[in-house]
């Protein structure tokens, strides 16, 4: 279970308060206005702030001083996940081995997982000889070889068109499920959670919502969602 | 702010860098202090070398920035054929030995130059070098296309909007220079002037070559003339206290004026301007132009033209020295390369941190530091233990390392924080520390400004005529000082062809680091 123990995190004037829990193998949305601190919460599950008071904890192990490689955490940015000078071979095993030296076991997991992603053959291939949707496959290459527990994303592909986001959405979703990841994904579009969270958490003005039922929420959102949500036309 | 602080560790070998930095400039400094058994009297003619110092870094750094600026306006509003070219140019006296530029200047300008020839048809007597406008002339020449470049970049900053608007506003001429002009100048000339008044200050190879004599010897140039002919330690360290003391003040100006950091980038685009199209401006734009476009390129193809016939009959002495050298300008390339980045890296580790600030006050200070009174000091340091004239050449590469810092950490420290911006918290995720971040993520993002600071490095050094007149036996020249010497017995045959081969491995050098950075680059 990740547990988010009174965590008090204060950035540049800016405050964030959480204290909940998200049971293993969840997918779990992130979503509120920008400015809100979805991107602070993440930042701080992932160690790149360390929070004022509080705790993080992974089945009741303590996170919080653990630098962010050290912790059990795939992390996948907005954009600059890869590195524009490695191929998809190296990017993926990168995650593997920050030496990139792996044996044949890995080698073979490396070249599964980009498989399984529908990469094969691409292996040699830097990110600029790729399309932003292959880009995006090389990301979540990376996310299956490391198997970590936890998986962070910030929104992610957002730089792909409506279409191919809802195709990556559901690579996530299945990879999540196969590997049985807890995920944390940032959205700032409650269709994306709609499609793919199980749950969702909603984030306000430094307030961090307990996780809810991603369908319960947003059939009756309370009133700080209402307003971020704005009139929405009934589905069908 | 609560972001997660790094490891310090990763800091070390930059703040150790800069630790070598300051020992050898305030170091060798009270070396040479407390050497000095009596303190050394300052005499008249000491008074008017400070005099000179101060006079003809003032007039050189004034003249070369009001010449700037109707060069660099040119430039801004004008396209023409050779308009790239010309401003790839304005970088070559960066690189360009300043030994081998004297020589192109004495070829255009000296008693046996161009103009000396045409007056002489006229029976005119030869201009003058020698002296005060010689030093001034230049200190010119290499200091006018450095700020024209600094004064270029500025004029391009001002955004074509804002001409757009002046043009839909009706401006004139006079109302977009008061509106849009004038402000940016006041900004950027201070620093400009500043840089190039430094420079001038701890100027020695052109005050060797064109000035001396009671009425034009700077201070370097007395500390060199104290400790080489006279041995006088303690005049040469009450020399060098007082350079140290203009040095450090000047530099302290500077930190405070926001000093402008040359690049090439974005330079080649002129911006459209509707109230410079009349026939007196487009006049006036191409004569400045003509003239600093000959004022540059006069004196390096009288280089080319007399060096040429020299080049096949080049000494043996004159190779050995640019073996030498070429030994010498690597060495320092790689301690530069080696001193820049740990320092680059500590800065980045360290940002946020005042130490930070310290590291980079440190690198950037080197710029106003004294070769002469670091080699003055080495010299005393070493010379009980070892004859230093037998570590010359490694002497010589590592205070050139330590003169080429400053440039490599302006061109250094963005790049890193550029790469940080863009992977450190990725890298971060990824548990990427030490080496496999320093090979797999940062140095292969960073092979670009590593070219390109390494091959600075290994011009100026290439180049350099300082330290090593200190040191050097008879033997062991380097090439500049080989040249030097060739000079000075007025061989100026055998001179042009060892200049020619100066420029060549300079540029050649140069050319090498700097290519070899951009091939395969990652960014």
């Amino acid at each position: 279970m990740l547990r988010l123990e009174a965590l008090d995190v204060e950035q540049g004037g800016f405050e964030l308060r959480a204290d909940l829990s998200v049971e293993p193998g969840t997918f779990c949305a992130v979503i509120g206005p920008s400015g809100g601190g979805k991107s602070t919460l993440l930042s701080t599950i992932s160690g790149f702030i360390a929070p004022r008071s509080g705790r993080v904890l992974w089945q009741g192990r303590d996170l919080t001083p653990l630098a962010p490689g050290a912790r059990p955490i795939t992390m996948v940015f907005q954009d600059n996940n890869l590195f524009g000078h490695l191929s998809a071979w190296q990017n993926v095993a990168i995650g593997l081995r920050p030496s990139m030296k792996v044996d044949a076991a890995q080698d073979r997991a490396i070249r599964a997982a980009l498989a399984r992603v529908g990469l094969s053959g691409m292996e040699e291939r830097r990110p600029a000889e790729l399309s932003g949707g292959q880009q995006s496959r090389v990301v979540l290459a990376r996310v299956l070889v490391r198997r970590k527990p936890l998986l962070l994303l910030d929104e992610p592909f957002a730089a792909l068109g409506p279409a191919l986001r809802r195709e990556m959405l559901d690579l996530v979703a299945e990879l999540a499920r196969d590997t049985q990841a807890t995920v944390l994904m940032v959205t700032h579009d409650p269709a994306d959670a709609e499609q793919v969270a199980e749950q969702v958490i909603f984030v306000d003005e430094g307030q961090v919502f307990a996780p809810v039922p991603t369908g319960q929420l947003l059939a009756a959102p309370p009133a700080a969602l209402r307003a971020y949500l704005g009139e929405r036309k009934t589905r069908p | 702010m609560a972001e997660r602080a790094q490891p310090v560790t990763r800091a070390w070998p930059g703040i150790g860098a800069a630790a070598l930095v300051v020992a050898l400039t305030l170091g060798s400094l009270a070396a040479v202090a407390l050497r000095a058994e009596s303190p050394g009297r300052f005499a008249a003619a000491d008074w008017a070398a400070l005099r000179f110092t101060l006079w003809q870094a003032l007039l050189s750094a004034l003249i070369s920035v009001t010449l700037a600026v109707p060069v660099a306006r040119g430039l801004a509003r004008r396209r023409f054929a050779g308009r790239g070219l010309l401003i790839s140019l304005l970088g070559a006296p960066f690189i360009l030995p300043t030994i081998v530029a004297v020589l192109g200047l004495l070829a255009v300008f000296g008693r046996n130059g161009l103009i000396s020839d045409v007056l002489g048809w006229f029976g005119l007597p030869p201009v003058q070098i020698y002296g005060l406008h010689g030093v001034v002339l230049a200190h010119v020449f290499f200091n006018l296309p450095l700020a024209t470049r600094l004064i270029l970049q500025a004029w391009l900053a001002i955004p074509s909007e804002q001409f757009r608007l002046a043009a839909t506003l009706g401006f004139d001429a006079r109302d977009v220079a008061r509106v849009l002009e004038r402000p940016m100048l006041r900004d950027v000339l201070p620093g400009a002037f500043m840089v190039i008044f430094v420079i001038c200050i701890t100027s020695f190879a052109v005050a060797l070559a064109l000035g001396g004599g009671p009425k034009a010897t700077t201070i370097e140039l007395a500390i060199y003339q104290a400790f080489r002919f006279e041995f006088d330690l303690g005049k040469a360290a009450l020399l060098a206290l007082v350079q140290f003391a203009i040095c450090a003040a000047a530099a302290l100006a500077m930190l405070r004026l926001r000093v402008p950091l040359a690049h090439t980038a974005g330079l080649d685009r002129p911006v459209q301007r509707w109230d410079a199209a009349g026939g007196r401006q487009r006049a006036a734009d191409a004569v400045w132009i003509g003239l600093a476009g000959a004022f540059l390129l006069a004196p390096l193809s009288m280089i080319v033209l007399r060096g040429l016939p020299g080049l096949a009959s080049l000494s043996a002495p004159v190779i050995a020295a640019a073996g030498r050298s070429v030994l010498v300008a690597l060495g320092s390339t790689v301690l530069a390369v080696g001193l820049s980045l740990s320092m680059a890296l500590a800065i980045e580790t360290l940002r946020g941190r005042r130490l930070a600030g310290v590291l980079e006050t440190v690198g950037y200070l080197a710029i106003a530091a004294s070769p002469l009174v670091i080699g003055t000091g080495l010299f005393i340091v070493l010379f009980p233990m070892v004859d230093p004239t037998r570590l010359a050449l490694p002497l010589t590469a590592l205070v050139n390392a330590v003169m080429a810092l400053p440039f490599a950490l302006r061109i250094l420290v963005p790049a890193v924080a550029r790469t940080e911006r863009q992977f450190g918290r990725l890298a971060d995720s990824l548990a990427l520390t030490g080496w496999p971040r320093l090979r797999h993520v940062l140095l292969p993002r960073l092979r670009r400004p590593l070219g390109f600071a390494a091959g600075l490095a290994a011009a100026m050094s290439m180049g350099d005529l300082g330290v090593i007149a200190l040191f050097a036996a008879p033997g062991e020249a380097t090439l500049p000082l080989q040249l030097y010497r060739l000079m000075a017995t007025y061989r100026m045959e055998a001179a042009a062809g060892a200049a020619l081969l100066l420029l060549g491995l300079s540029l050649g050098l140069f050319w090498l680091f700097d290519r070899g950075g951009r091939m395969n680059a990652a960014t």
